[in-house]
C-alpha cells in the first residue's frame, strides 16, 4: 500500500497541524494519509488537549529515512505497512506496547499477525486497517466471471482496458498467486516466470498508476479493470458509481494491512500508547475505516456497532471470513530479494 | 586611485558578493559536493558504505532500462523543446511586431496565464482533455471523424503536450524579449538593400534573435529534463524518463547513492546540453 500513503491529498508529503491549535502539548505521528482526515483526529486532540501533528509518507523505505534524518525524540507514533513491522522492531525503532492494554482479543484472528508484531514474547505493534489488493471493474462493461481467475490480467480479452496499480508488492504477489506460488514462499528462481508475466500484463495494460491515476481511470470509464484494485478503491465510491465491483479471484488475493505503533526514542509514550488505544477503539477504528482518504476494512471487530448497513455492505463486511481464508499477506522479501523485484518491477514500467 | 581606497572599494565589493557567495556555498556547492560523494558510496542491504567506488555509475551502464530512462528523458527534452520554440516564435513576433505597445503587456500577461495554475493541477487537467471520453476524442467523435476513441492519454504524446504547454510560455517570454531589443533598422538596412520579407527574417532577424530562442529552448531542455511531475501524471508509466528512476530508488529503496549517481548523470547531460549552445547564451546578447 505504499503509493495509498500519498493518497487522495496528491500533494507533497506535508507536516499538517490539525485543530486545536491552542493545545498544551503535541504528538508527531508519521502515517499514512487516511489518518489525516479530521473526522478521525479531532475528537483524540479534544478529549486529550493536544494538537496531533501529522507527516504522511511514501513506502516504508521513506518512512526509514525520515525517522533515520530525525532527532532522537522527534517522532511519537509510526503507522507502518504490517509486513514492515520486523524491519522497524530489528531497527530499535518501536518501544514495546502493553499487551493487556489493547484490544488483541477483539481483532479478525487473521489480523494478529504475532510473527510480526511480537518478538520474544514482546509486542511492538498491532494491526488497525486491512484490505486487498485484488481485481477491481466495472460490472458494466466487462464480463464479472472473466474477473475471478486471475489469469485475466495478463490475458489479452481486455486489452487496452486495464490499468495496474503502481506496487511491485501487491502485484508481484498477485501474479505468484495466479501461477500457483504462495506469497510467502517467492524466491529469486520464481522471479523470471513472474517477470514474464507482468511484461504481458503490460503489453496488454493502458497505464500503471498510483492511487489517484488508478481511482480516476476505473471512475471515468478510461479503464474497465483495475489490476491491484478491492475495497480501497470502490467502497467510498459505491453510490456515485454502483458498478464498480471488486472479487477475490479463485487463486486467492494479497491482503495487504498496516499496524500502528510507538516510537522507542518517544518522550511521550504515555500520550502516544493513548493515541493507538483510541485508533484500537471501535469508534477510532469505525472512522479509520471510513476515512477519507480511503476506506478498508478496521482491524477490529467491534467496530461493526459503529458503522452503518451501508457501510460494512461497501466494505463486504459479511464476505470477511471467505476473503481472509482466501487470501495472502504481502511478499515480505529480504533486502536482496526486494532490490530484485524492484528491478524486475522497474522494468516493468520501462517495457 | 590609491591602494587604500581601491582596497576599501575591494572590501566594499567583496561585502556585497559575499551574502550570494555564501548562499551559493552553503546551497549549491556544499549539497552538490555531499551529492557527488553519497554517489561515490554504496548502499549494501539496509546500510550505507563508504566505500569510494563506480558502483553505481556501473550499475547504471548495466540496467539497459535506467539507460533507456536517460534517453527517454533527452528524447522527450528535445521534442518538448522544439515543439516550444517553434510555436513560441510566431506567438512573440506576433506580440512584439504586430499588437499595439500599449496592448503589448496585456498580451504577454494573457500568454503567461497558464504559469498561474498549479503545475500539478495542470497535468490533471491534461489528462481530462486527453483521455478516452475526454474534451478531444469527444469532439472528434461527435465530428464523426472517429468510431473509437484515440490512445492519447497516458502516452508519450500526452506527455510532450503537458510539456509544451508549459514550455511555450517561457519560451515566448524569452524571444519576446530579443525582438523587443532588435531596432527596426536592421529590417529597414534590409530592405533597402532589396531583401524580400522572407529573406530578411531568415538572413537577417532570425540570427539576431538566436540567443533568445537559445535560451528559452536551454531553459526548456534542461527543466524538462529534471523533471518528473509531468512525466507520472501524463505519460502512465508506460515509459519512464530518468526523474522517475531517481524518485523509485528514493521512495522505495532508499537508496540515495544510485539517486544520487543517476542525478549527477542528469547534471552532465546538462551540462552537455549548456556546452552545446553556450555561444547563445551569453547574457549580454539575451
Amino acid at each position: 500500500m505504499e503509493l495509498r500513503k500519498a493518497g487522495i491529498f496528491f500533494a507533497a508529503v506535508s507536516m499538517t497541524a490539525t485543530a486545536a491549535a491552542e493545545a498544551t502539548e503535541s504528538l508527531n505521528a508519521l502515517v499514512w494519509c487516511d489518518h489525516t482526515d479530521p473526522a478521525l483526529i479531532e475528537p483524540f486532540e479534544r478529549e486529550h488537549d493536544v494538537r496531533v501533528n501529522l507527516k504522511e509518507y511514501e513506502g516504508t523505505g521513506t518512512a526509514l529515512a525520515i525517522v533515520d534524518q530525525s532527532r532522537p525524540g522527534d517522532w511519537d507514533v509510526f503507522v507502518i505497512d504490517g509486513v514492515d513491522v520486523p524491519r522497524a522492531v530489528d531497527a530499535g525503532l518501536l518501544a514495546p506496547l502493553p499487551a493487556d492494554e489493547l484490544p488483541t482479543e477483539n481483532l479478525f484472528p487473521e489480523l494478529v499477525m504475532p510473527e510480526n508484531h511480537t518478538r520474544d514474547g514482546v509486542t511492538y505493534a498491532i494491526s488497525e486497517k486491512f484490505g486487498y489488493n485484488t481485481i477491481s471493474y466495472n460490472r458494466d462493461n466487462v464480463d464479472p466471471a472473466d474477473m475471478t481467475d486471475m489469469s485475466v490480467i495478463w490475458g489479452d480479452k481486455y486489452s487496452g482496458r486495464i490499468a495496474v496499480y503502481d506496487y511491485y508488492l501487491p502485484i508481484i504477489g498477485m501474479v505468484a498467486l495466479g501461477l500457483g506460488i504462495n506469497t510467502a514462499e517467492i524466491s529469486a528462481s520464481d522471479l523470471p516466470a513472474i517477470r514474464d508475466k507482468l511484461f504481458e500484463m503490460k503489453d496488454n495494460s493502458k497505464q500503471v498508476g498510483e492511487v489517484v491515476s488508478s481511482q480516476t481511470a476505473i471512475a471515468t470509464g478510461e479503464v474497465d479493470v483495475l489490476v491491484g484494485g478491492g475495497e480501497w478503491v470502490t467502497a467510498g465510491l459505491t453510490t456515485e458509481l454502483p458498478e464498480l465491483d471488486w472479487v477475490v479471484p479463485e487463486q486467492g488475493g494479497v491482503r495487504w494491512s498496516q499496524s500502528i505503533g510507538v516510537f522507542a526514542e518517544s518522550e511521550k509514550k504515555e500520550l502516544a500508547l493513548e493515541f493507538v488505544k483510541y485508533i484500537l477503539s471501535p469508534e477510532g477504528q469505525a472512522r479509520l475505516a471510513t476515512s477519507s482518504c480511503y476506506w478498508a476494512m478496521p482491524a477490529n471487530m467491534a467496530a461493526a456497532e459503529h458503522l452503518s448497513d451501508a457501510q460494512r455492505a461497501a466494505l463486504r463486511w459479511n464476505s470477511q471470513p471467505d476473503y481472509l481464508a482466501r487470501s495472502q499477506l504481502y511478499p515480505a522479501p529480504d533486502i536482496e530479494l526486494d532490490a530484485m523485484m524492484q528491478d524486475v518491477w522497474t522494468e516493468f514500467l520501462q517495457r | 586611485m590609491s591602494g587604500g581606497a581601491w582596497t576599501r572599494e575591494r572590501i566594499l565589493a567583496l561585502g556585497f558578493v559575499l551574502p550570494a557567495l555564501a548562499w551559493t556555498l552553503v546551497f549549491f556547492v556544499a549539497p552538490f559536493g555531499f551529492m557527488v560523494a553519497m554517489s561515490l558510496w554504496r548502499r549494501a542491504g539496509a546500510e550505507l558504505v563508504r566505500d569510494w567506488s563506480l558502483v553505481n555509475y556501473l550499475g547504471f551502464l548495466a540496467r539497459p532500462h535506467f539507460v533507456e530512462g536517460l534517453l527517454n528523458s533527452i528524447e522527450i527534452a528535445a521534442i518538448v523543446t522544439a515543439a516550444s520554440v517553434a510555436l513560441a516564435y510566431p506567438l512573440a513576433w506576433f506580440i512584439a511586431a504586430r499588437v499595439p505597445a500599449g496592448w503589448q503587456r496585456i498580451a504577454l500577461a494573457l500568454a503567461i496565464v497558464p504559469f498561474w495554475t498549479s503545475y500539478v493541477v495542470r497535468s490533471y487537467a491534461w489528462t481530462l482533455v486527453l483521455s478516452n471520453k475526454g474534451v478531444v476524442n469527444e469532439w472528434l467523435t461527435s465530428a464523426g471523424l472517429i468510431s473509437e476513441p484515440l490512445q492519447l492519454s497516458s502516452t508519450r504524446f500526452a506527455t510532450v503536450t503537458g510539456f509544451v504547454h508549459f514550455f511555450v510560455m517561457l519560451s515566448t517570454l524569452t524571444i519576446f524579449a530579443n525582438l523587443k531589443q532588435l531596432s527596426p533598422n536592421y529590417a529597414r538596412a534590409a530592405a533597402d538593400l532589396g531583401a524580400g520579407g522572407f529573406q530578411t527574417f531568415r538572413l537577417v532577424v532570425l540570427p539576431l534573435t538566436l540567443p533568445g530562442i537559445m535560451v528559452g529552448g536551454f531553459l526548456s531542455f534542461a527543466l524538462c529534463l529534471g523533471d518528473y511531475i509531468t512525466p507520472q501524471i501524463l505519460g502512465g508509466n508506460n515509459e519512464l524518463v530518468l526523474p522517475q528512476i531517481i524518485m523509485l530508488q528514493l521512495g522505495r529503496r532508499a537508496d540515495f547513492p544510485m539517486a544520487s549517481a543517476l542525478s549527477i548523470i542528469l547534471m552532465l547531460t546538462v551540462t552537455l546540453a549548456y556546452l552545446a549552445c553556450a555561444r547563445w547564451l551569453k547574457l549580454e546578447r539575451a
